[in-house]
């Protein structure tokens, strides 16, 4: 599966530049952080890695390019109108796994994201944390090797923020490489490995978080890191 | 204003009795445009959730035409398919003028665009929500499609009601190909047409208030169903 490779890529939209040019390698390892200001192209990256935003020049190779291990987790959380269990079972089902199979992992997550309650709710009651933790689960229950996750805890409070990110650790501690954007710094510094930082489409800098938490070495790193602390 | 009072009396009275006749018509009025709903439905939805999904050259053009159709007049249709039905016409070996058959046919083509485009709307609204979703799942085109058409299933019984009331309505068209033939091809409209037109009120009256039964119903029905969507209760 590793590396992902990223030579030259750039993205346009319109005629502008969203993302890129940019050269980047992925390779085991991580939880990664993607970090920087809103519109720097956070989404966009974890897209093209992902695969599944169009391309206008360079390459995005995985080694092994095998599209089924990835899973991803939207900024804001897509909810399908069914039950919270129907959610859950629906990437299982796509893939055709054994009825039991299903409902084993089915039962294993919904405790696991204590929804336990409210398994035969319709998703679309649920409160955004609820969602936002039930599009994790819904991820995660394919076993994906990589998991992006786009800001997901952006709307939660502390007590849903803490929960999803014990969860990550712990996935993370399983072996699923996990790719996160995410605008909370407190955040990124409690689950980073190795940091990307985007500025203006580019990749302003890049390497492992002790080093660029305290000792940024471009101004805008600098800049972006003391006003998220001043905020 | 003695014969209106005399017609409602007697039409609760044939509606009460259950008599024959308005059973009978009212009956085949509910075979026809049920059947004519359900084949309709059957093209309509997929086609409605193949265009929210699939992007190609045409597709505003078809969705343009789509919605056109919707405002194609019921008389015109009758005629286009009189012509083609009758015995000189290109189906005319078929035998299906003044049949059941020949009023199911034009009222498919008058309600398909409608469900169509109903379906097409919902379709859309839903693929906005699912697209990154199914997308990021490496879902085939044809997964999408019944994904979308399952989970959308309230709002397209709700397209598939707009049809049927429109159908079950309907008058021009299929007195045009049906012919109105008693035991035959009679039902509501055309019944309630030829009974005014008799002077018959009272079976007039009855057949209306039947038709405006079946048309509350359905639009309560629609009704009931935009709420329980919103609550996603099954
Ligand atoms: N389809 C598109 N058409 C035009 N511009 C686009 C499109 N998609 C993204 N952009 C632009 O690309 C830039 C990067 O967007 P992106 O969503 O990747 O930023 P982000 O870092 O995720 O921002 P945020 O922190 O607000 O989520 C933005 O300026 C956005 O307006
Ligand atoms: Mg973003």
């Amino acid at each position: 599966m590793f590396p992902l490779a990223l030579s030259n890529l750039s993205v346009r939209r319109r005629g502008k530049i969203v993302l890129g040019p940019i050269d980047l390698v992925i390779d085991q390892g991580g939880p990664t952080m993607v970090i920087g200001p809103n519109g720097s192209g956070k989404t966009t990256l974890l897209r093209v890695m992902h695969g599944i935003e169009r391309i206008s020049e360079g390459t995005a190779e995985w080694a092994q390019p095998d599209h089924a291990n990835h899973a991803y987790v939207f900024q804001s959380p897509v909810v399908l109108r069914r039950t919270v269990s129907e959610n859950l079972s629906y990437p299982l089902y796509l893939i055709k796994r054994p009825k039991p199979e299903i409902n084993t992992a089915v039962e294993y997550w919904i405790e696991r994201i204590g929804l336990g309650k409210v398994a035969n709710r319709s998703a679309m009651r649920l409160s955004g944390g609820e969602r936002q933790k039930l599009a994790i689960a819904r991820a995660l229950i394919r076993d994906p090797e990589v998991l992006f996750l786009d800001e997901p805890c952006s709307n939660l409070d502390g007590q849903s923020t803490r929960e999803i990110e014990t969860l990550l650790l712990e996935t993370a501690a399983a072996g699923t490489r996990i790719i996160m954007a995410t605008h909370d710094m407190g955040q990124a510094r409690r689950l980073a490995a190795d940091v990307i930082f985007m500025k203006s489409g580019r990749i302003a800098e890049t390497g492992l978080a002790p080093n660029v938490f305290d000792a940024p070495k471009t101004s805008e790193l600098k800049a972006f890191l003391k006003g998220d602390i001043l905020e | 204003m003695n014969d209106i009072s005399h017609g409602l009396f007697a039409a609760l009275r044939l509606i009460v009795t259950f008599d024959a006749e308005l059973w009978e018509i009212s009956l085949r009025s509910l075979q026809v445009s049920l059947t004519a709903v359900i084949i309709a439905s059957a093209v309509a939805m997929p086609f409605g959730a193949f265009l929210a999904v699939q992007r190609f050259k045409y597709r505003r053009l078809v969705i343009s035409i789509m919605n056109a159709l919707m405002g194609l007049p019921p008389v015109v249709v009758g005629l286009i398919f009189y012509i083609l039905l009758s015995r000189s016409g290109p189906f005319g070996v078929f035998g299906l003028l003044f049949t059941p058959w020949a009023m199911i046919i034009v009222q498919i083509v008058i309600i398909t665009p409608i469900i169509a485009s109903i379906s097409h709307q919902a379709m859309r609204e839903l693929w906005a929500e699912y697209h990154d979703l199914l997308i990021s799942l490496n879902t085939s085109k044809w997964r999408r499609i019944k994904t979308l058409i399952w989970d959308g299933r309230r709002n397209l019984l709700t397209a598939g009601l707009a049809g049927f009331g429109r159908a079950i309505g309907e008058v021009g068209a299929i007195m045009i190909v049906g012919g109105n033939i008693e035991h035959a091809t009679r039902v509501l409209t055309t019944a309630i047409a030829l009974e005014t037109g008799k002077g018959d009120f009272a079976l007039a009256l009855g057949l209306g208030f039947v038709l405006i039964g079946l048309a509350l119903f359905v639009n309560i029905l629609i009704h009931w169903l935009s709420r329980t969507e919103r609550e996603g209760r099954w």
